[in-house]
């Protein structure tokens, strides 16, 4: 029966690898259409130089030709990319993949920390009001999270800045409102279940209660959130990381959308999208997981 | 109708009104410059005062709110029909169709929302005219908004696929057009209602985002989010509160679309 589970969890495991592998080779090809496809693309800058002769210019845009039909151009995307090469960005004149070295720690940290926050608070909060179970506590935090929910991430960013709180506590505050209102409406509805009402019938304790009845039941959904929140959060750094002037990869997307760098946006959505699709697969493999050893 | 929800709808309709009379309430032009008067306080030729270049904040407010409510409400009302389109044909077809459409939907909501709209945006143009920017903005929601209604509009239209009364209609040779435009969509509508009400906040909320990071609605055009642009600095606020007004009013307008439907969850 073990061997039976594990055999369909790697079964499982392999196939959303397999996605994961061609998602990023559509992404990749979708990527290079967009870039290969934008205006001035194959124009060099040289060409416009007055000091550039005839000849000289003809033997540039001879080279730019070569790699112009849409077949050559994706398997020299495909090829450079498979070395590493993400190629160069069109405003600030670096490699791709060195400006995403020197980004990804920085937004990775924030989010990390900023998430853990988060989870940390709502989950905090949401057994507060498990225990309590009183009108004015779910009165208080409702409209405490409504507010939040209220709240667009750059006005938080821009509060954030002012009141000079680090970016990972800015982009707990966005997160925190999605996570609190679905992990108290998960824990209540585990509550609510006939078996905890036969628990707390026969005299068990509220500890025992919800580490043996309401948090195995909820864990599965909740680990599946862990996908959903890291979604969240990479959104809520975009605008937080360009308003504290942080240099992270929001702050990165943000300035590529404004200089319209197409070849920098792309690639900086493709690695975030591969990011939150491994998270989500991870997320969804734990919740099988737990939910398979669950009694 | 909890009283809660009533005073929100009741809120939401008098703001929806002020929008629709802004142009008759305008004290000025929301562009007009009173040079003389640059960052002045409330008066009573000027209510909310004036802004850095002299224009009436009270008159870019209310106009404001005029194209942030009906900017999110036409990009709801246009991803709405597009998810009603696919889920219900998904849901009612099955098969390959279904499959392709969840694929489809799956893939973009794997993109975080805002780096989605951030590609987009770098495609287009930036320095173009007020309107065009609005339209932009709208056509960006509303094409790329879809993704989270058609999950739940599909499953919907699944659960109907094998009733009595589609039977019947197919046996007396209704073909899936018709099906789905007299028979499915119909029994669908309260659950279109609904994700249309839900996509407006969270549009609001984005058109926000995006217009203070310089991406949306474009000056001089005013609208929610850019006429926040001007809270970078906090302690002008702090000396000038009645700048706060188009924070207030957002905060107030998506609160009350979260009351009206308690049961939603309104995801930025």
């Amino acid at each position: 029966m073990e061997i039976k589970k594990s055999t369909s969890l790697l079964r499982l495991g392999l196939r959303r690898l397999l996605f994961l592998v061609s998602l990023g080779l559509f992404g990749a090809l979708f990527s290079a259409t967009l870039v290969r496809f934008a205006p001035g693309f194959g124009v060099e800058e040289r060409e416009l130089d007055p000091r550039w002769s005839a000849s000289s210019v003809e033997a540039l845009r001879r080279q730019q030709a070569l790699h112009q039909g849409l077949p050559s151009f994706y398997f020299h995307y495909l090829s450079a990319l498979a070395h590493g090469d993400l190629g160069q960005s069109d405003s600030l004149k670096r490699p791709v993949g060195e400006l995403l070295r020197q980004r990804l720690p920085i937004t990775g940290n924030s989010v990390l920390r900023g998430l853990g926050l988060a989870w940390l608070a709502a989950s905090l909060l949401a057994l507060l009001g498990l225990a309590s179970r009183g009108w004015l506590f779910a009165a208080s935090t409702t409209a405490l999270n409504s507010l939040l929910l209220s709240l667009p991430a750059a006005v938080v960013a821009m509060l954030a800045v002012y009141l000079r709180t680090p970016v990972f506590f800015a982009i707990a505050v966005v997160v925190f409102p999605r996570l609190y209102s679905y992990i108290r409406s998960l824990l209540l509805r585990a509550y609510d279940q006939p078996h905890v009402l036969a628990a707390r019938a026969r005299g068990l304790g509220s500890s025992v209660i919800l580490c043996r009845h309401i948090l195995p039941l909820a864990a599965p959904p909740l680990l599946a959130l862990i996908g959903v929140s890291f979604a969240i959060s990479f959104g809520a750094a975009i605008p937080i990381e360009a308003l504290s002037d942080s240099p992270g990869l929001g702050q990165l997307a943000w300035h590529a959308a404004l200089g319209r760098d197409l070849p920098l946006i792309v690639n900086v959505t493709l690695v975030v999208s591969l990011i939150m699709l491994a998270a989500n697969v991870f997320a969804d493999l734990a919740g099988r997981t737990f939910a398979g050893n669950a009694p | 109708m909890k009283p809660l929800q009533k005073v929100a709808a009741s809120i939401l309709c008098v703001i929806f009104v002020l929008m629709v009379l802004a142009t008759f309430l305008l004290p000025a032009h929301y562009a007009q410059q009173f040079r003389d008067i640059p960052n002045a306080g409330p008066s009573p030729a000027h209510l909310l005062g004036t802004d850095a270049l002299g224009r009436d904040s009270l008159s870019r407010l209310l106009y404001g709110t005029r194209v942030s409510l009906l900017l999110a409400p036409a990009a709801a009302l246009l991803s709405t029909f597009i998810a009603a389109l696919l889920g219900s044909a998904a849901g009612l077809l099955g098969g390959w169709f279904e499959r392709i459409v969840l694929a489809a939907t799956d893939l973009s909501l794997a993109l975080p929302w805002l780096f989605l709209l951030l590609v987009v945006r770098a495609l287009l143009p930036l320095d173009v005219p007020p309107l065009v920017s609005v339209a932009i903005a709208f056509l960006m929601m509303g094409l790329l908004g879809w993704q989270a209604s058609v999950r739940v509009i599909c499953a919907a239209a699944r659960g109907v696929r094998d009733s009595d009364f589609l039977l019947l209609a197919r046996s007396s040779g209704c073909k899936p057009v018709r099906l789905l435009l007299r028979h499915v969509a119909p029994n669908l509508r309260p659950l279109f209602y609904v994700q249309f009400f839900i996509s407006i906040p969270l549009f609001i909320l984005t058109e926000a985002n995006l217009s203070i990071l310089g991406l949306g609605v474009m000056e001089p055009m005013p609208s929610w989010g850019n006429l926040m642009r001007g809270f970078e600095d906090f302690s002008m606020l702090s000396a000038n509160p009645w700048r706060l007004a188009p924070l207030v009013l957002l905060v107030t307008v998506v609160m009350c679309f979260q009351l009206v439907l308690p049961s939603q969850e309104v995801t930025q």
